[in-house]
C-alpha cells in the first residue's frame, strides 16, 4: 500500500520483519468474504508503515518542500513588546530593498472577515480570533506586526530587518502567580459529594502544591503555509495542519466564500502535538497576501516564531489535598488549579479531568480559575489538562502511599472505579487492574525495598516510581470514501491527515479487511478537502472514528459490488451466497471488466449514539526506573514499562511507536522542558532548541510497551480506542515518584532539573 | 523555485579568491555562481552569499529532503554529508563549498530504486512517526557508522544526538542503526574499540 | 541578514588585503551564520578563511600546534589529544553535535560568543552589544549565567568547553595581523566583562588566530572534564570543570582546575589548583579545592545553585580521575593508536 502522494521507490512495501500474528479472537465482528486463500488479516498485524519508503528517502512532500511557478515568499514580522500599542512605523527602507513585493501593515490593504475561537460560543477554527493587523494594539510579544513578501527568502528576511517601529509601551502581566489577573472564580467548579464530610471521615491528609510549566509543542516541522489563487478566485492552500476542515472553514469565513472554493492540502505533517490543531492568523495573512499580489505566497514561521505564533501549553498553579482512611481508601479529594490564557482567548488547561474520574472517591471539589495575561494564547497540547493534572494527582497519590506506607500500586488498586464516578455509567472497557499487574510484573516492581533512598549505585542512587494514565474519547462523527479499481486495487480518501500517527497505515489496513483484499493493494488517500470530511486529528481520535466510517465505506462498496455480481446472470458469481464468495483482486478486476466500469465508490459514515450508556476511557500504567547522580543532580529514566488499554490495537507497530514518543514527552515534561518568559518583558527568553530543552537520543534509556488487546465492544465496531496522549498522562508523575523513592525528596515542581535536586 | 540552472560556459565563471566578486541580480543583490557535485551531479547555480547550503540544495537544486527544523544548527533536521562528513547544512553558506560533494537523503537510494540499508532499516523498525527529522537522521546514521561510532547502544545514543525527533522515535532509531551496523559489519565493527575509549 | 560581499583568500598576504572595517571571518560557520540570523553580527564583508593552510594538528617537541582551521571532530580524534589530552578530546565531544563539531573549528570555538538570550535578542538591551545599553539578564532570566568574574554591566557566561580545557593545558594562542603575529597565553586571551563586555578577546581589529600551541604535560595527561548540563548530550553546561593531576610520589606536583558554563571567561580556578599542590591527593583536599574553586562568586537570584554545582563538579571530576599512572611523555612514535 502507498501513501499516494508519494510513489515507494520500490514499488512494494519492505516484507513486514515479523510474522504476521494470528487476529486476535473476536476480530472481526462482520466478517468480510476474505481475500486471496491463505490472506491473513490486516487488522492487529504489524504492518510496517505505509508511508515509510517516502519518508527515508525524502519524497514526502510536507507543505514548505511545495514549490509553485512564481512562488514569493513571506517573512513575519512580530512584535518586541508584550503590551502597548504601536505608535509609528517606517516601511520605506523594507520596501525598498531588493526583491521586496510587499509590505503589509496594521491597516493596510488586507482585510478579512472575523474568524471565531475555538474557545468561544461558537466553536470557531482560530487558535487565536484576533484578526492579525487589524490595529496598532499589541496583546503578547511576538504578535504579528508586519508581513514581508519578496522574491526569495533571503531577501524577504533581509527587508524584514528593516522596518523600523516605535511602540508605547505598557507593563505586561506575565505570570501565572500574578493574583491580579486572576479572573473571577466558580465557573468551571466542579463539586461532587461533600469535600467536608470526606474530610472528617480521614484518617490521614496530603495537601500539597504542585505546579508545572509552560510548554511548547516544537513539533519539528515548523508551520507552513502556501496559498495559490486561481484566475476565477478559488483558494488553494497547502498548510501544515491536523485540521484541513478547520483551515477550510477559517478561509472561506475570512474570505467570504462558498467552503467548495477552498480547496486545503496536507498530504505530510511534521508533527502537530497540538499546535496544528486550530488554524493560526499566519495562514489567512499569507492567504490575503497571495491575493492581494495575484501570486502564491509560500510562509514559514522561523522556530523562534513557534514560540509565539501557534500555542502553547499553559502553566499550571495546582494544590492538592487528598484524604483517606488509614486503609487507604480516600474520602475526600480537593483540587485547586490557576492556568494562565491570554487577553483574548479564555483557555482553560482542565487539569482537574483526571480527578473527578480517576478513582472512586465520593467527595471531590474541583476548581479551576484562570489568569489573564499578556501573553500569546495557550491551546490544546498533548494531553491537555490531563498531562499536567496526573502529574499532580497521581505525585499526591504518591505521597499519601508514602504516609500509609502502602504499596503506591495497591493503593491505587484499592481506589480502582469499578464505574465512571462523573457519570454513573459502566466504562465501555478497562482493563486497568490488568495494566497494574502486567505492568509490576514486567517492571519487576516488588525487586525494589519500599523504603526511598534505600538503593545506591556508587554515586548513583536508584529508584522506582509508578502511576496511572488514562484518556477520555470524546465522541465524534466522521465519513470516508472506498473505491474499487478495475485493476483490483482500491483507494480510501478522507480529509483525515497523517501526522505521524500511521493513519495511511492502519486506515489500509482497516480497508484490507474489508474489502478482502491484501494490504498493498489499497492505497489510502489523506490531508485534502476534497475528500469525506473527517475531525481534526486531536484528541486521539482518528482510528476510533475515522476507522470505522473508512470500514462502513468499504463495506458499501464490497456489498455493492457483490449485489451486482450475484443479481447478474452474466457473472460466474450467479446467486452464489455471499458466504461462499471468496473476494480478492482478481474478482474486483473480474467484475468491474464484465460490468465495464474504471470503478465503483460508496461513502461510509461513522455515527456514534449520542447518548452512549457507558463512559469510554482509556487507560495504562507507567513504570519508570530512575538514576539520580548524588554529586550532580541529574536525572536518568534508565527504563520505562508502559502498559495500555486502548480497546482494540490496530497495528502494534505504529500504536507502541506513538506509546513510546507519549512516555517520552512525559519523561521529557518531568525532567528537562519548561518555557522561560521574561518577568518584566514578556518573551520567551532563548525560543529555540539550545534554550528550550526537548530530549536527545542519549536521554532515553529502555523503553517498554505493552498492550491490554481488548477491543471495546461499544465505541465502534472495530473496538479501538486511540494512542495518541495515553502516553503522555502519568509518565511525569512516574519519574517524579521515581525520584522521590530514589532520593526521598519531593519534588513537586517540574521540570527536575540539577539545580533542583541539589537545593536544601 | 526553478531547477538548479546548469549552464556551463554561459556565465563567466567566478574566480576564488578575489574581491568584490559577483555581479548583480535583477534586484540590485550581489550573486555568485556556485559549482556542487550534488549527489553524483554537478550543480551550478547563482545564489546570493547569504544562502546557506540548506536552502542553496532546497530552494536552487530542488532537493528538499533536507529539512528546515530551526534554521539554528539545534535540531540536525538539515544534516548532509560534505565530503562524505555528516553537517548541518543551515549554519554555513553555500558559497563556502564550492567544487565540494554533498550527498542528502536523495543521494542515497540506489539507481535501480534501492533503498540504502539504513533506509530499508527505518523502515523496518518504524525509526519515525511524522517523518519530518528523518532524512537528518538517516544521514547521521550511515556517517555514524562510517566513522566508527556503531560501537553499542550507548555510544549509538550519543552520536545520534545531534538529531532531535519530537515524535521520539529514538529507542527505534537505536534499533535501526544496530540492525543497519550489523548488516555492514565490515565496515563497522573495526573501529569500535577506539571510538569506546574516546567517548566519556 | 544583513548583504554582504564575499570572498575567499589563499595566503595571509590576500587575507590582509581582503579584510577590512565591518568585515568578519568565517570559517566552519556555526557561530557566525547563527550570530547573523540573529541580526547580532551584521558584516558587510565576510572573509572566508577555509582556505589557509591552518588545518594541520602536530607535535613539535613537546607541544602540540593545532591549527585554527582544525575541527573540533578532527581534534578530538587526534591521536595525541585522545591519548595525551584526554580533557581536551572529553570537553570536544561533550560540546554541540558530531555534524556541528565536523563544521566548528578551534579558532571559531575560542571566538565563540556567549548564548545569553538578551545578547542574541536584539530587541533587548544588551551591554555587551551596544555598551551602554543596560543588561535585561539581571532583572530578567539569568538561570544560565555566570556567577564568576561578572561585573554590573555583564553576567554573560562564555559557552565553550573546548576554551576550558585549553586553559587549564596552558595553552598559548598565536595570532597575526597585519603588522605581525605574537602569542597571547589561552588564560588571558578572552577579557572579563568589567565596564566594556563587548570587548571579549584580545584580538585586535583584524587579527586572526593561527592556532594554539598545547604543552603535553603530565598533568594534562592525567586530566578528565566532566559537564553537568539539563540534558543528557547537545546541551551548553550547567557547569563544568576541566582537571589534570600530576601525582608523584603520594603528592599532587601539579594540578590544574578550569571552570566552564559559570563564568564570563574560560575560568582558571588557581585557587583550587593552589590548595592541590603539595597535597597527597584524597576526599579531604579534593573538597577543599571545590570549595576555593567557588571562591569570589556572585550569584544572583535564580543562579545561585551554580555555586554548589562548582563545588559538584570540581569534586566529581577530581574523584574522576583515573588512579592509573599517565602515559609517558610522548616520543617520536607516540602518536600511535593505542
Amino acid at each position: 500500500m502507498n501513501a499516494t502522494a508519494n510513489p515507494n521507490p520500490n514499488g512494494n512495501p519492505s516484507p513486514t520483519p515479523n510474522p504476521v500474528p494470528p487476529p486476535p479472537p473476536g476480530l472481526n465482528p462482520n466478517p468480510s468474504p476474505n481475500g486471496a486463500a491463505g490472506t491473513a488479516l490486516a487488522i492487529g498485524a504489524a504492518v510496517p508503515r505505509a508511508d515509510g519508503p517516502a519518508k527515508v528517502t525524502g519524497a514526502a512532500r510536507y507543505t514548505a518542500d511545495i514549490g509553485l511557478p512564481d512562488l514569493a515568499q513571506a517573512v513575519l514580522v512580530q512584535s518586541t513588546i508584550a503590551k502597548g500599542r504601536i505608535t509609528a512605523m517606517d516601511t520605506v527602507a523594507a520596501e525598498s530593498a531588493p526583491g521586496v513585493l510587499a509590505v503589509f501593515v496594521p491597516g493596510g490593504p488586507l482585510r478579512m472577515a472575523p474568524v471565531a475561537s475555538f474557545y468561544s460560543a461558537d466553536n470557531g477554527p482560530m487558535g487565536d480570533a484576533r484578526a492579525p493587523l487589524s490595529d496598532e494594539l499589541v496583546h503578547h510579544y511576538g504578535q504579528h506586526v508586519a508581513v514581508v513578501v519578496a522574491r526569495t527568502l533571503v531577501q524577504a528576511t533581509a527587508a524584514a530587518e528593516l522596518l523600523r517601529i516605535d511602540y508605547a509601551e505598557e507593563a505586561p502581566r506575565t505570570s501565572v502567580d500574578d493574583v491580579s489577573a486572576l479572573t473571577p472564580p466558580g465557573r468551571d467548579d466542579i463539586v461532587r459529594g461533600d469535600f467536608a464530610a470526606g474530610l472528617a471521615a480521614a484518617d490521614v491528609r496530603v495537601d500539597a502544591q504542585y505546579s508545572t510549566p509552560g510548554q511548547h509543542m516544537n513539533a519539528m516541522e515548523p508551520c507552513a503555509t502556501l496559498a495559490h489563487w486561481s484566475h476565477d478566485g478559488d483558494l488553494t492552500v497547502h498548510d501544515s495542519t491536523q485540521d484541513v476542515g478547520a483551515v477550510r472553514t477559517a478561509l472561506a469565513t475570512a474570505f467570504r466564500l462558498p467552503r467548495e472554493r477552498v480547496r486545503v492540502i496536507s498530504e505530510f505533517v511534521g508533527g502537530g502535538f497540538g499546535s496544528k490543531g486550530t488554524v493560526w492568523p499566519h495562514v489567512l495573512l499569507t492567504a490575503a497576501a497571495a491575493k492581494h499580489l495575484g501570486q502564491p505566497v509560500r510562509l514559514s514561521l522561523t522556530r523562534p516564531q513557534m514560540f509565539t505564533s501557534c500555542g502553547n501549553r499553559p502553566a499550571t498553579r495546582q494544590r492538592f489535598v487528598l484524604a483517606a482512611r488509614r486503609d487507604g481508601v480516600l474520602t475526600a479529594i480537593a483540587h485547586d488549579s490557576v492556568t494562565p490564557t491570554s487577553v483574548g482567548e479564555d483557555v482553560v488547561e482542565s487539569t482537574g479531568g483526571v480527578t473527578t474520574m480517576l478513582y472512586a472517591c465520593p467527595n471531590i471539589t474541583v476548581r479551576q480559575r484562570i489568569a489573564r495575561l499578556d501573553m500569546p494564547p495557550p491551546t490544546f497540547q498533548r494531553a491537555p489538562g490531563r498531562a499536567p493534572g496526573s502529574f499532580a494527582l497521581e505525585s499526591a497519590l504518591d505521597e499519601l502511599a508514602h504516609e500509609l506506607g502502602l504499596d503506591p500500586v495497591e493503593l491505587r488498586i484499592r481506589n480502582h472505579a469499578d464505574t465512571d464516578p462523573t457519570s454513573g455509567h459502566p466504562w465501555s472497557g478497562k482493563h486497568l487492574l490488568d495494566c497494574y499487574r502486567i505492568g509490576a510484573e514486567r517492571f519487576g516492581w516488588d525487586a525494589y525495598d519500599a523504603a526511598p533512598g534505600s538503593r545506591r549505585e556508587g554515586d548513583l542512587l536508584i529508584g522506582r516510581g509508578m502511576a496511572t494514565a488514562t484518556h477520555q474519547m470524546d465522541q465524534n462523527q466522521s465519513a470516508a470514501r472506498a473505491e474499487l479499481r478495475s485493476d483490483g486495487t482500491a483507494v480510501v480518501s478522507v480529509a483525515s491527515h497523517d501526522i505521524g500517527t500511521g493513519t495511511y497505515t492502519v486506515l489500509g489496513q482497516i480497508a484490507a479487511d474489508a474489502l478482502g483484499l491484501p494490504f498493498d493493494r489499497v492505497t489510502v488517500r489523506l490531508g485534502d478537502t476534497g475528500y469525506p470530511q473527517a475531525p481534526a486529528s486531536i484528541g486521539s481520535q482518528t482510528v476510533a472514528y475515522v476507522g470505522p466510517a473508512v470500514r462502513r465505506a468499504c463495506e458499501a462498496v464490497r456489498d455493492d459490488l457483490l449485489a451486482r455480481a450475484v443479481a447478474d446472470p452474466d457473472s460466474p458469481l450467479h446467486r452464489r451466497p455471499l458466504a461462499d464468495i471468496v473476494l480478492g483482486p482478481e474478482l474486483v478486476a473480474d467484475e468491474l471488466d464484465r460490468i465495464g466500469a474504471l470503478s465503483i465508490s460508496a461513502i461510509g459514515h461513522h455515527r456514534p449514539e449520542s447518548e452512549l450508556p457507558y463512559a469510554v476511557h482509556s487507560f495504562g500504567a507507567h513504570f519508570a526506573e530512575v538514576a539520580v547522580d548524588s554529586g550532580t543532580g541529574t536525572v536518568r529514566v534508565r527504563r520505562m514499562v508502559g502498559v495500555f488499554d486502548i480497546g482494540r490495537v490496530v497495528n502494534p507497530r505504529t500504536a507502541r511507536s506513538q506509546l513510546i514518543g507519549g512516555m517520552t514527552f512525559g519523561i521529557s515534561q518531568a525532567l528537562m522542558e519548561h518555557t522561560v518568559v521574561d518577568p518584566l518583558r514578556g518573551h520567551v527568553v532563548e525560543p529555540h532548541f539550545a534554550g528550550y530543552h526537548i530530549p536527545t537520543n542519549a536521554d532515553i534509556g529502555e523503553l517498554a510497551v505493552h498492550f491490554v488487546d481488548a477491543p471495546d465492544p461499544h465505541i465502534s465496531d472495530l473496538g479501538a480506542r486511540g494512542a495518541g496522549e495515553i502516553g503522555v498522562v502519568g509518565s511525569a508523575a512516574a519519574v517524579a515518584n521515581a525520584v522521590f523513592h530514589a532520593t526521598g525528596k519531593r519534588l513537586r515542581d517540574l521540570p527536575l532539573t540539577p539545580d533542583k535536586l541539589l537545593a536544601d | 523555485m526553478p531547477e538548479a540552472t546548469d549552464e556551463p560556459g554561459k556565465e563567466p565563471r567566478a574566480q576564488p579568491g578575489h574581491g568584490g566578486e559577483g555581479t548583480a541580480d535583477v534586484d540590485g543583490d550581489v550573486e555568485v555562481e556556485v559549482e556542487m557535485l550534488v549527489n553524483g551531479e554537478t550543480h551550478t547555480m547563482r545564489v546570493d552569499p547569504r544562502v546557506t547550503l540548506l536552502d542553496a540544495l532546497r530552494e536552487h537544486v530542488g532537493l528538499t529532503g533536507p529539512k528546515k527544523g530551526c534554521d539554528l544548527g539545534q535540531c540536525g533536521a538539515c544534516t548532509v554529508l560534505l565530503d562524505r562528513r555528516r553537517v548541518t547544512s543551515c549554519l554555513t553558506f553555500a558559497v563556502m563549498h564550492r567544487g565540494r560533494e554533498v550527498t542528502t537523503i536523495e543521494g542515497l537510494v540506489g539507481p535501480d530504486g534501492a533503498l540504502h540499508p539504513m533506509q530499508q532499516a527505518f523502515v523496518d523498525h518504524d525509526a519515525f512517526q511524522c517523518g519530518f527529522c528523518t532524512p537528518g537522521q538517516i544521514m547521521s546514521a550511515v556517517a555514524l557508522t562510517d566513522e566508527g561510532h556503531a560501537g553499542g547502544p550507548d555510544e549509538i545514543r550519543e552520536w545520534m544526538s545531534g538529531n532531535l525527533c519530537r515524535c521520539a522515535a529514538y529507542p527505534n532509531i537505536l534499533d535501526a542503526v544496530i540492525a543497519a551496523t550489523a548488516g555492514t559489519a565490515g565496515s563497522a565493527a573495526a573501529p569500535t574499540t577506539t571510538t569506546t575509549t574516546r567517548e566519556r | 541578514m544583513r548583504s554582504f560581499t564575499y570572498a575567499r583568500p589563499h595566503d595571509l598576504t590576500q587575507l590582509w588585503r581582503e579584510h577590512g572595517p565591518d568585515a568578519a571571518y568565517i570559517a566552519g560557520g556555526t557561530n557566525l551564520v547563527d550570530l547573523m540570523k540573529c541580526g547580532v553580527a551584521t558584516p558587510q564583508r565576510v572573509v572566508d578563511i577555509g582556505a589557509l593552510p591552518l588545518g594541520g594538528i602536530e607535535l613539535d617537541g613537546d607541544k602540540l600546534h593545532v591549527g585554527a582551521l582544525a575541527t573540533n571532530s578532527d581534534l578530538a580524534a587526534h591521536p595525541l589529544v585522545v591519548r595525551h589530552l584526554p580533557m581536551l578530546a572529553q570537553a570536544l565531544l561533550s560540546g554541540a553535535s558530531p555534524q556541528l563539531r565536523n563544521l566548528a573549528t578551534l579558532g571559531g570555538n575560542l571566538m565563540q560568543r556567549t548564548r545569553c538570550g538578551y545578547f542574541r535578542d536584539i530587541a533587548m538591551p544588551c551591554n555587551k552589544r551596544e555598551p551602554g545599553a543596560g543588561c535585561a539578564a539581571m532583572d530578567g532570566s539569568h538561570h544560565g549565567h555566570a556567577v564568576l568574574g561578572t561585573s554590573e554591566h555583564c553576567i554573560a557566561t562564555h559557552p565553550s568547553d573546548l576554551a576550558v580545557a585549553l586553559v587549564a593545558l596552558d595553552a598559548q594562542v598565536s595570532v597575526a595581523g597585519p603588522n605581525g603575529a605574537r602569542v597571547v597565553p589561552a588564560d588571558a586571551f578572552h577579557l572579563p566583562p568589567g565596564d566594556r563586555p563587548d570587548r571579549e578577546t584580545q584580538l585586535a581589529a583584524g587579527e586572526l588566530i593561527l592556532g594554539v600551541a598545547i604543552p603535553l604535560e603530565a598533568a594534562g595527561a592525567h586530566s578528565c572534564y566532566v559537564k553537568v548540563r539539563e540534558r543528557a548530550s547537545y546541551a551548553f553546561a550547567l557547569a563544568s570543570a576541566a582537571v589534570g593531576l600530576d601525582v608523584r610520589d603520594g603528592t599532587i606536583r601539579d594540578a590544574r582546575v578550569a571552570l566552564g558554563g559559570v563564568a564570563t571567561t574560560p575560568w582558571r580556578a588557581r585557587a583550587a589548583e593552589r590548595v592541590l599542590v603539595g597535597s597527597a591527593p584524597g576526599p579531604a583536599v579534593f573538597g577543599r579545592a571545590a570549595d576555593a574553586a567557588a571562591e569570589g562568586a556572585r550569584p544572583l537570584r535564580d543562579n545561585a545553585y551554580k555555586v554548589e554545582l562548582i563545588r559538584r563538579v570540581v569534586t566529581r571530576a577530581l574523584t574522576t580521575l583515573p588512579d592509573a599512572p599517565p602515559p609517558a611523555a610522548p616520543g617520536p612514535l607516540s602518536g600511535e593508536p593505542t
